[in-house]
């Protein structure tokens, strides 16, 4: 009892303890480096299976078309960490074992791959029939049409949409800490609960989300003036 | 219609998980949920408008104070900022409910973002609705409360009921400061039974009827709303 009075009140003398924090910081980089892969490569993946959904759910046969737009609306109603949990506890079950951060970061890739379709969905559909009609005549296969037609046209206008996403999915890794990933609030977690000073060690994590966001969102910026095109932040 | 398929394809793969057994205490959990997201939202709401009306109107302390909320909650993440009202507060002296921290964090969260949904929806009312208020000698505060902000209401619902959405699925966070929710639940059972699958399915489908209900009644509200500007025309 005394020891957490005493513990109290030496914290309510120091608010912010320097030494502290320069202490923890090599800790936290390195924590941060893990943040930033699994954003990374969560986007990677987001971006690859986002075109992959938009694709399948402009198909005119109905059997793919339906499931793929299903998939779609699920993964957009449900949250992400129980999305996590799912891939993280559930899997196993089906004799897929993954660690926490590949489980992780597949969930990451997974949600806002769903969110990122309905991007390239909004690309695809600014793109005038006649293109399609074009190919068409010009007796492209659906690949070609696709590859050198539609697809250059569609992606750079929907980038700064994408850009958003990427901030949006950077500031959800902290959820990888529910399955003990050692990513950023993960170890600052531990760092607050070996010391007893939390202060410290989230309000580190919180700058670095603030700062990396506000950062990432000016060039998402930057990147529409530079498309020459206003478009919406997330 | 895809949603009435993916909310089929739900009740499928719960109906052969263990339904019966799981459910009561899972509903349990659900009505903490919605509990925060009913108490959240409300909050977000007051939170947006009061930023945003600080933001566009407001003498410059409080167009910074307001511009600080926004950019500081839209540019954390929601789970650092419930850490960090759990975690930290209390090493100032203020130590608050898990469900208070809830409803703080997450209604600051999506107010945050909803003060940008309403500066739009604002900016979107014509100017020449401004201009007419000048005109019929209306002070700028009358005109903005009773022309201004009431086309501009109906106009941000939609993007509100995104973020209510959005705040729904953020409430599964809140299982990680302890508090009892449909998540903390689902993992509670999940460690005393290990019956994974089935837990895990069913609380997938209790989140999507929940985003369902809100996504249907928002878009009902959006109906009711644009019928009373429709009659306001022809009048």
């Amino acid at each position: 009892m005394g020891g957490a009075g005493n513990r109290a009140r030496a914290g309510r003398l120091m608010l912010w303890d320097w030494n502290y924090t320069f202490e923890i910081l090599p800790e936290l980089a390195r924590a941060a480096l893990v943040t930033i892969e699994a954003t990374l490569i969560g986007f990677i993946l987001a971006a690859t299976l986002g075109l992959a959904l938009a694709i399948l759910r402009m198909a005119k046969n109905p059997a793919i078309s339906i499931p793929a737009t299903v998939f779609v609306e699920f993964i957009r109603s449900t949250p992400l960490l129980i999305q996590i949990f799912f891939l993280f506890f559930v899997f196993p079950h089906f004799g897929i074992t993954l660690s926490g951060f590949t489980a992780g970061v597949l969930a990451l890739g997974v949600h806002y791959g769903a969110y990122c379709s309905e991007v390239y969905r909004a690309g695809f559909e600014n793109i005038p029939r006649s293109q399609w009609e074009a190919a068409l005549a010009l007796n492209l296969g659906i690949v070609d049409t696709f590859r050198s037609i539609i697809i250059p046209q569609a992606i750079p206008p929907v980038i700064p949409a994408l850009g958003n996403y990427l901030i949006a999915l950077f500031k959800e890794t902290p959820l990888l800490s529910a399955i003990a990933v050692l990513e950023l609030m993960q170890t600052a977690k531990i760092l607050g609960s070996e010391s007893f000073r939390y202060t410290e060690p989230i309000t580190l994590v919180g700058l670095f989300f603030l700062v990396m966001s506000l950062v990432s969102a000016a060039l998402v910026r930057l990147v529409e003036t530079w498309l020459g095109r206003v478009g919406r932040r997330v | 219609m895809a949603i009435l398929l993916a909310f089929a394809a739900g009740v499928v793969l719960a109906s052969y998980a263990g339904f019966r057994e799981f459910l009561p205490g899972l509903i349990e959990g659900a009505w903490v949920t919605v509990q925060i997201t009913v108490l959240g939202a409300m909050l977000a709401v007051v939170a947006a408008l009061i930023a945003a009306l600080a933001k566009m109107y407001g003498p410059w302390p409080l167009r910074w104070l307001a511009i600080a909320y926004i950019e500081i909650f839209r540019g954390t993440s929601a789970l650092v900022q419930l850490f960090w009202l759990f975690f930290v507060l209390p090493h100032f002296g203020i130590v608050l409910e898990p469900l208070t921290v809830a409803v703080l964090g997450l209604g600051l969260n999506v107010g945050a973002y909803g003060a940008e949904v309403v500066r739009g929806a604002i900016q979107a009312v014509p100017r020449g609705q401004w201009e007419a208020s000048t005109a019929l000698n209306m002070s700028r505060a009358s005109a903005l409360s009773r022309i201004i902000l009431p086309q501009a209401l109906v106009a941000m619902i939609p993007p509100w009921g995104n973020l209510f959405v959005e705040l729904l699925k953020a409430t599964a966070l809140v299982s990680l400061i302890t508090l009892g929710d449909l998540a903390f639940r689902a993992q509670q059972m999940n460690q005393t039974t290990l019956r994974t699958v089935d837990i895990f399915s069913i609380v997938l489908v209790i989140y999507l009827c929940l985003a369902l209900v809100l996504s249907q009644s928002m878009r009902a509200l959006e109906r009711w709303a644009a019928r009373g500007i429709a009659r306001g025309r022809v009048a």
